[in-house]
């Protein structure tokens, strides 16, 4: 009698474990993200989330997410990464720039797993890089900043040198130039992604010298709120809305939305489609958006900015096309040329016109 | 009515077993905490404390407690000698930061070498670059009587700078298409700080660091220096008729503590890190003020609190994963850790009388 129960259970336990075979394959599909910041931070990696709250809103309970917050570039994302891909991650989103080799390292480790890593340049046959072109949006805020500057002067607050900061400060430039050809830039580098206290010293030391257009290319509401405190100056945000400081100093803004593009790779990963790729998206792929640009800006500039915005979108229309010189006056792009995106993903210049050397 | 009542000396046992109940407290409070945030206090507990140490994936964690407890334990036994003196070094962090510079930036100049004179040579460097920014504020206090323990925290900013420099400039990787930071030592096997024994997670840091807890507990218990160190916090008057010299104590645990602090960066940056970023630092340096007075300012009590530390960091991680806790929830419960220690002191220092009563409360006085 007992054997035959223990019989029965085993046999029992046997068609479970059978069972639960195909019941594991329609496991949901994990998708792990890990942020630099905090996700209270409503910039960088608060955009990330609402990325990954897109695709919990798109796939249901198809997938299932996780993430880690505030993970430090080096050793401790190393780790970071190999416990989410232990937990049993399917594909991991690494949200910054200094996730790079950690990312591969331990890419190499677990070849089942999929990696996405943005704005890096190293990939391998499970991760993939992809990056949003936001020069697109600092093209239009260049235009409204040429005509919307009193003094002449715009100013630019910079995280870092890097490429991707320096392409934003010449595409501001080139088109704040070309409605305005007195228009002079000032770059104050902050050496931080997101230090509200840092970013609005270098917002008053902009005002200061006559500023009166302020581009940020770090993640704090700080500048807008630097700007709001003296009349006449305006600035855009950066990375989210920021719609509290409109409608000014917040006229318009750069949004970076990466849902479009984390729903698309999910959804490859669902049907099995995915593949190693090398993604630029821009205002045009949606991953670059321009906020609502408002009645502090005239009417006949709102409407220069939005067809600026329609040409990048269709493509009719690239930010970076010649004749443009480099800052020592040598020749870049010819007419009509456009600039190839490894120069971008490089650009280590400024172009004619904009004084000051970048920190080596 | 409740009255503190100063003890003639601290108690022993009280001043062991504060540890132990701030620890109990922690787990209590952050137990609530947790409760509060909607999360099974428990497991989230258990995921912290044990997942680390015994559960699924332990095989991988257990190697990763001694990388992150062992800058912090290296750092925390130079601050403790320090501490016990009274010469308060905050600073650990940008002396961690210079040592990793130095020792980077001598095995990047002989790049690429397969040299095995280098890594001893870096090394030495590592220490050298957190001694010397170390003695800055040793120099400033002797010679015009300033507060070390500003200086010392100052010249981390002044590091943090340094440290973006050369991740834009001198050691910028001439192959890293315009973006910051050095080469990557793992590509660099003369300089590479690799796991000794593979799995284990014990580089040359980690031996280090065990070094370094001998090294302090004989020279506290055995030397001389060390007694004078104890007799310098304990009563200075006494020592300066004991003929002990305020320069020399005060440089030697500057020095010393700058010193070990630059070694653990340098085993960081050659090591799990890989590389100079401007973000190559994450705290090591001031959670090690941490691990130090957890750690009772003595040798194998560091150990432990290193070790400790360095569970609630991998768990807190795990905890954030698998029960998504926020990263805030994860630091207040390390906070609240110190927090409990400092609260409990009082029971080493003090016993508490009940006033009108003529019973006297003071277990283990």
């Amino acid at each position: 009698m007992q054997r035959r129960t223990l019989l029965k259970s085993s046999a029992a336990a046997l068609i479970a474990v059978s069972l639960a075979g195909p019941a594991l394959a329609q496991d949901p599909l994990k998708v792990g993200f890990i942020y630099v910041g905090p996700i209270g931070d409503l910039g960088w990696s608060y955009q990330h989330d609402q990325g990954r709250l897109a695709i919990e809103e798109e796939f249901g309970d198809k997938i299932e997410t996780v993430y880690l917050e505030s993970v430090p570039e080096g050793a401790d994302a190393e780790r970071a990464l190999t416990q989410m891909a232990m937990q049993g991650a399917d594909l991991i989103f690494t949200t910054s720039f200094g996730y790079m080799d950690p990312t591969i390292n331990v890419a190499a480790k677990f070849p089942d797993v999929k990696f996405e890593h943005a704005t890096g340049y190293k990939r391998a046959d499970n991760v993939s890089t992809y990056n949003a072109r936001f020069y697109e949006g600092r093209a239009v805020m260049g235009t409204i900043a040429g005509h919307m500057t009193k003094s002449n002067k715009i100013g630019y607050i910079g995280s870092f040198p890097i490429p991707e900061v320096i392409q934003g400060i010449n595409a501001t430039f080139i088109h704040a130039q070309k409605v305005n050809p007195d228009v002079e830039i000032s770059v104050v580098w902050a050496y931080t992604w997101f230090d509200p206290a840092k970013e609005a010293d270098a917002a008053k030391a902009l005002i200061e010298q006559g500023v009166d257009v302020i581009l940020a290319h770090t993640d704090s509401t700080a500048p807008l709120a630097e700007a709001a405190k003296t009349e006449g100056v305006i600035g855009f945000g950066q990375a989210s809305d920021m719609l509290d400081f409109a409608p000014s100093p917040r006229v318009s803004s750069i949004i970076d939305d990466w849902s479009p593009y984390y729903i698309k790779r999910v959804q490859a990963m669902l049907d099995g489609t995915w593949t190693s790729t090398d993604t630029w998206g821009g205002i045009g792929e949606g991953e670059v958006v321009i906020g609502e640009i408002t009645d502090a800006v005239p009417a006949e500039v709102k409407a220069e900015a939005e067809a600026l915005t329609a040409a990048i979108a269709d493509k009719s229309y690239h930010p970076f096309t010649g004749p443009l010189n480099k800052q020592d006056g040598s020749a870049w792009l010819a007419e009509g040329e456009v600039a190839d995106d490894g120069t971008l993903a490089g650009m280590n210049f400024y172009v004619e016109g904009i004084e000051g050397d970048i920190p080596q | 009515m409740l009255k503190l009542e100063r003890r003639p000396a601290p108690s022993r046992l009280w001043t062991a077993a504060t540890p132990v109940l701030a620890v109990i407290a922690t787990m209590i409070a952050g137990g609530l905490l947790f409760a509060a945030l909607g999360k099974a206090p428990v497991e989230a507990i258990r995921t912290i404390f044990w997942d680390p140490l015994f559960g699924e994936f332990a095989s991988y964690s257990r190697p990763q407690l001694l990388v992150k407890a062992g800058p912090l334990i290296l750092i925390a036994i130079g601050l403790s000698l320090g501490f016990k003196a009274q010469v308060w070094n905050i600073g650990a962090e940008g002396q961690y930061m210079m040592g990793a510079l130095f020792g980077a930036a001598t095995g990047l100049a002989f790049y690429p070498t397969d040299s095995v004179l280098l890594f001893p040579a870096m090394v030495v460097m590592g220490a050298f670059g957190g001694f010397l920014w170390a003695m800055i504020p040793a120099v400033l206090k002797l010679r015009f009587g300033t507060s070390e323990i500003l200086v010392s925290l100052m010249l981390v900013y002044v590091a943090q700078h340094i440290m973006s420099a050369a991740s834009f400039g001198m050691l910028r990787n001439p192959e890293g298409m315009g973006f910051p930071g050095s080469r990557n030592f793992q590509h660099y096997p003369a300089a590479f700080n690799s796991e000794l024994i593979a799995g284990t997670g014990m580089h040359w840091g980690g031996v280090a660091a065990l070094g370094a807890v001998v090294a302090a507990y004989v020279l506290l218990t055995r030397h001389i220096l060390g007694f004078h160190i104890r007799v310098a916090g304990e009563a200075p008057r006494a020592a300066r008729f004991a003929g002990v010299s305020p320069v020399l104590l005060t440089s030697i645990c500057l020095g010393t503590s700058g010193a070990l602090a630059g070694l653990a960066g340098l085993f960081e940056v050659t090591g799990p890190a890989g590389q100079i970023t401007t973000d190559f630092a994450s705290g090591y340096g001031f959670t090690a003020i941490i691990v130090a007075f957890l750690g009772r300012l003595h040798p194998v009590g560091i150990l432990l609190a290193g070790l400790l530390m360095a569970l609630t960091y991998i768990g807190g991680e795990l905890a954030q994963l698998t029960l998504n806790l926020p990263s805030a929830a994860v630091q207040a419960f390390q906070g609240m850790l110190l927090f409990f220690l400092l609260a409990f002191d009082v029971l080493a220092n003090f016993r508490i009388r009940l006033v009108g009563s003529k019973s006297v409360k003071g277990a283990g006085a």
